[in-house]
């Protein structure tokens, strides 16, 4: 079993377990060494986080990151998980990724499962106006108080002098 | 007497940023920073109920850059100066996720020399940075000689960067398939016998810092952090294993050659801001012995992989980690097959700092304010980016 934490082993028996209990509703769309990414609607995600903090010890938040993909008229919304808890995950980064109509970017929060992402996902809301249901405080966080643009994380909004 | 009240109240009212709120209860909203020279260039929106803090919001953002959209203008090499400025205290902690993720993305295989090199800046960083931060702690709560004696300490190991790396602090020095140049052939030795000194003057900050009833009083159970919240708040580094986390990205996915060293996690129940500031300064023993130990075993051979120019990954994603000094340090590169990256996102610590800092600052009296927010370890031009 200790070999397992190099190889595809662990990665395959924890996707299975999140398979099995979500079935069609997620999709796991890769797996590599210690990294798994899943992808999950908007409306299972709350599900799946609670999921995997209570029963699989991934209760650490890393990191939540928006990607724009104007092309596919979606924006995601990825969140990094790691495991503090359980010293067989704790090499493992769980990643899933919402995917939002770029014209109606809404889902709700993860507050409720993991406490720390809340400025995280405000930073989401500024930079490519995704909007948090259920959020606390959803407000402008790093950019100037008389920014008056697009979300700047947007592919359409270019820095001035470097349009392509 | 009452209208003497009032007529404070309403002179307290016409003040720019101090504001009261609930006339009985006399709530009063202040603003530290973002000028102020104890929280450097972030501001704090403390609602203090008498003395004791009722809220605290972190406002950050005054020193934000744009540095991820940056990114998508530039290739894999342009990019590589302009991402350590946010900090650049501790410029190789910063770098290094992202030429990991470089490397996985472009599928390069570094050389061993460069991997021992890279791991000795990397630790001789740690102690750049965290000497920097124990002098500003220090200073903050008064106490001066804590202020001198590790910026002194410091130059011994900025020395030793810029013989390896040509700058003092902003070296720039990790590149995707390496490191930009090899070390002197004088390093290895002057190195040896600077970390020995260095270990040595290690033991002075006991007596005049840690034990210091002064010190003690201000932070010995101030701002405890409990190993739940810890966790479930995304604290990381010195900050989580304060907490008795023992959580080390070195230990937990070693990168590198840090599976061949041999060190212990540091890690202490108390949680409080004492426990922050002593923890960090356990782990630079610990850097000392990683240090010693790769300039021991470090190979001799090439220190960098040439890559072309314009090098361009395939389509893909890569989500890699370090132990950076003030914790998990992660870059989540997307990239679309183009010389430039899609997407680069930094998840920094101090960023992850945020919720913590609010979380303790709840309920805590303002004059530990500083203590507390000191022994976040937080550094505003990092969380800004």
């Amino acid at each position: 079993m200790s070999q397992s934490t190099d190889g595809l082993y662990v990665e395959n028996v924890l996707a299975d377990k999140i398979n099995s209990r979500f079935g069609d509703r997620i999709k796991v769309s890769y797996l590599k060494p210690r990294r798994i990414r899943i992808d999950v609607s908007k409306d299972h995600v709350l599900e799946l986080a609670r999921f995997v903090r209570d029963e699989l010890g991934f209760d650490h938040p890393i990191s939540v990151s928006g990607v724009d993909y104007p092309k596919r008229s979606t924006i995601e919304v990825v969140y990094h998980i790691g495991s503090c808890s359980r010293d067989e995950y704790r090499s493992f980064v769980l990643a899933f990724a919402v995917h939002l109509p770029r014209d109606n970017p809404v889902m709700p929060t993860l507050i409720p499962v993991y406490r720390g992402v809340e400025y995280h996902e405000r930073e989401v809301f500024e930079m490519l106006g995704v909007v948090f249901e259920g959020h606390p405080r959803l407000e402008r966080l790093l950019l100037p108080e008389d920014w008056a643009d697009i979300p700047p994380l947007l592919k359409d909004f270019h820095i001035k002098g470097r349009e392509e | 007497m009452q209208q003497e009240d009032k007529a404070l109240k309403d002179r307290v009212r016409e003040i720019p940023g101090l504001q009261m709120e609930g006339e009985d209860r006399g709530i009063l909203t202040l603003s530290v920073g973002p000028q102020h020279p104890g929280s450097g260039h972030f501001r704090l929106i403390i609602k203090v109920d008498g003395d004791i803090i009722a809220e605290a919001l972190p406002d950050p953002g005054y020193v934000h850059r744009g540095e991820e959209k940056m990114c998508e203008y530039r290739n894999y090499i342009q990019n590589i100066p302009h991402l350590e400025r946010p900090m650049i205290a501790d410029s190789c902690g910063i770098l290094y996720p992202y030429v990991l993720a470089v490397e996985e993305l472009l599928g390069i295989q570094v050389p061993e020399r460069a991997k021992y090199i890279r791991v000795i800046m990397a630790e001789i960083n740690r102690c750049i940075f965290e000497l920097y931060w124990l002098a500003i702690y220090g200073i903050f709560l008064g106490h001066s000689t804590m202020f001198m004696w590790p910026m002194a300490d410091r130059e011994l190991l900025i020395d030793l960067a810029e013989m390896a790396s040509g700058a003092r602090v902003t070296h720039a020095y990790f590149v995707p398939g390496g490191v930009r140049n090899d070390i002197p052939d004088i390093f290895v030795e002057k190195a040896t016998k600077h970390v020995k000194y260095f270990r040595s003057r290690l033991k002075e900050y006991e007596s005049i810092f840690y034990a210091n009833p002064l010190f003690q009083a201000r932070t010995v159970n101030v701002g405890v952090l409990r190993r739940e919240d810890a966790i479930n708040l995304g604290a990381t580094g010195p900050v989580l294993r304060a907490s008795g986390v023992e959580h080390d990205i070195r230990k937990a996915e070693p990168y590198d050659v840090y599976d061949e060293m041999d060190f212990k996690v540091i890690t202490m129940k108390e949680g409080d801001s004492y426990a922050r500031a002593y923890v960090p300064w356990l782990e630079m023993y610990e850097s000392v012995e990683i240090i010693l130990q790769a300039l021991e075993k470090i190979p001799n051979g090439p220190v960098r992989i040439k890559l072309g120019p314009n090098p361009k990954g395939g389509v893909a994603e890569v989500f890699k980690r370090v132990e950076a000094a003030r914790g998990e340090l992660a870059y989540y590169i997307v990239s679309d097959g183009n010389p430039k990256p899609y997407r680069v996102k930094l998840s920094v610590p101090s960023f992850r700092e945020l919720p913590v800092m609010a979380h303790l600052l709840k309920g805590a009296k303002l004059a530990d304010m500083p203590s507390i927010y000191w022994s976040m370890n937080y550094w505003p031009v990092e969380a800004d980016r």
